[in-house]
């Protein structure tokens, strides 16, 4: 336990120290609420969706924690550069509790980063369903902040270069965002990218915050815990192995 | 009476003597190979408990290679090791027995040297009631006390290279691994580092295994040496006894005699040059 609360401790520590980092992750995400959230919001209510701010939230809010979570991994080739992770694998210590502190630091500082891109979707105008859907909301982007960190440790672990590692996450966080709804309704689609939706857990998580923050789901509430819950688990079981791997 | 006080007191003082003099890292046939690149190639050699042994050699010769075996980091393509009596297999309690400092720097530089050495006892283990005694204990032994809460980064390269060993220490262990310890620092700085270690292994009875390139903090500080060229160990023993076999009269030039090259030039030259001759070796 000692292990994992050091890790944990270390990630939210720097975290909060750096201001920039604080300030500089929400700049995304306060563009696509103002321009998709005023820019579209007129067409989406005259098409009958009803108000536009609240159905994108959720997946603004969600967008960040994801980013947040999948690009925390690059703490690992940080560490494995500047020699910190020499330490740690040095250390009598379980190479699953070193992955479980740092993906519950990275969790831990996406959740955070996600209650502020809340906090400023209220201030726009987004208004959740009741002051108790807030409970649910965090449970599920915490499972998403859990599942995406996992995926970032074990991209990390096969990896030695920042510049590789950012260009793979670039290459799946946009088309992981775009393809789950966080900016339009999932139901119409065509078959093809129906299915596509389907496969991208992110849409369970987006399906289960707006459900919990809106009281409207597309899929269920179960079964997006469920299957979050089990992506996550999986790939933090994998995230553990590629770790155990690395060698220096 | 006498005779049975006598013989108790010798049995007692030979097992203390025996304890001490016996072997805390022992290596047979020690070798790790990357793919077609043979870095390290069965070596052979032990070390006692208590006693300050140094690897004397050119870059690229092996040395960071042999001290990341020796402490689990990297598994060993074959050979046999024993580090306090333990299997390198049996990870955990092999990490428990020594205290490292790497050649590169291995801290946070975004926390405080007081919160670097407080996640080092969380990771291992060390009882929250003594936890911050030890950390204040080894600020002040490495005169950096007065600094405890400045961030990392700010610190010279000669304090971090202080807070390293502090850190290397806090868990009591048997040995102290130290690559290149001095790698980097000015003189007045390389001397009171090793002030520190030498306080250390006096005052605490642990082992110093430590890695160099400079003859003479092997010749120095060293109790024993091993001359180590790629990738294998040339030949072991005292300074004076590794003067004698060679017959010359300093470190250089034994070291000169043993493996055909000056420290110097080796360290100047490619080290892929030098590799390219190791694979061709084999």
């Amino acid at each position: 336990m000692n292990t994992i609360y050091a890790l944990w401790l270390r990630q939210v520590k720097k975290y909060f120290r750096s201001k920039s980092r604080i300030i500089g992750s929400l700049g995304q995400p306060v563009l696509f609420l103002v321009a998709f959230g005023f820019g579209f919001g007129p067409i989406y209510q005259k098409a009958g969706g009803g108000n536009y701010i609240d159905f994108l939230a959720p997946g603004i809010i969600l967008m960040s924690v994801l980013m947040t979570a999948m690009f925390s991994g690059i703490d690992i080739i940080w560490d494995r550069q500047f020699g910190f992770l020499k330490e740690t694998l040095a250390a009598p210590v379980s190479r699953m509790e070193i992955v479980l502190g740092k993906t519950l630091g990275a969790a831990t500082v996406a959740l955070f980063q996600g209650v502020i891109v809340f906090i400023l979707s209220m201030l726009i105008g987004f208004r959740p369903q009741s002051v108790l859907a807030i409970i649910p909301a965090f449970g599920f982007s915490f499972l998403v902040a859990i599942l995406f960190s996992s995926l970032g440790t074990a991209i990390a672990s096969l990896l030695e270069d920042m510049q590789g590692f950012q260009l793979i996450m670039n290459f799946l966080v946009m088309p992981i965002i775009f393809l789950s709804g966080a900016y339009f309704p999932l139901d119409g689609l065509p078959r093809g990218m129906e299915i596509v939706t389907r496969l991208n857990p992110l849409s369970y998580g987006v399906d289960g915050l707006r459900g919990a923050l809106s009281g409207v789901y597309a899929y269920n509430p179960r079964l997006d815990f469920i299957v979050l819950a089990a992506v996550a688990t999986i790939l933090l079981l994998v995230g553990s192995y590629l770790f155990s791997k690395i060698q220096i | 009476m006498v005779l049975f006080y006598s013989v108790v007191s010798i049995m007692i003082f030979g097992y203390h003597y025996m304890k001490k003099r016996s072997n805390i890292i022992s290596v047979k046939g020690l070798t790790k190979k990357f793919k077609n690149f043979i870095a390290v190639d069965g070596i052979t050699f032990n070390v006692k408990r208590g006693e300050l042994f140094a690897f004397l050699g050119p870059n690229g010769a092996g040395k960071s290679t042999t001290i990341k075996m020796l402490t689990t980091l990297l598994d060993p393509t074959t050979g046999d090791v024993k580090i306090n009596n333990l299997s390198l297999k049996d990870k955990d309690a092999v990490r428990h027995s020594f205290g490292i400092v790497f050649q590169d720097p291995s801290l946070d530089d975004d926390l405080t040297a007081y919160e670097n050495l407080y996640f080092h006892c969380l990771l291992y283990g060390i009882p929250k009631d003594i936890m911050a005694k030890r950390i204040e204990e080894l600020l002040v032994f490495v005169e950096l006390w007065d600094r405890r809460k400045t961030l990392v980064k700010k610190f010279s390269g000669g304090m971090k290279r202080r807070l390293e060993i502090a850190r290397g220490l806090l868990h009591h262990p048997k040995i102290l691994f130290l690559d290149e310890p001095t790698l980097g620092l000015d003189p007045q700085t390389r001397n009171h580092t090793w002030e520190y270690i030498r306080n250390v292994n006096k005052k605490e009875q642990m082992t110093v295994f430590f890695t160099t390139h400079y003859m003479e903090e092997a010749e120095k500080i060293a109790d024993r040496i091993a001359i180590i060229d790629n990738g294998r160990i040339i030949a072991q023993g005292t300074s004076k006894q590794l003067k004698k076999i060679s017959k010359t009269k300093t470190l250089e030039e034994a070291f000169l005699s043993l493996t055909g090259h000056e420290i110097r030039e080796e360290s100047a030259s490619p080290l892929s040059a030098m590799r390219q001759r190791r694979m061709m070796r084999h």
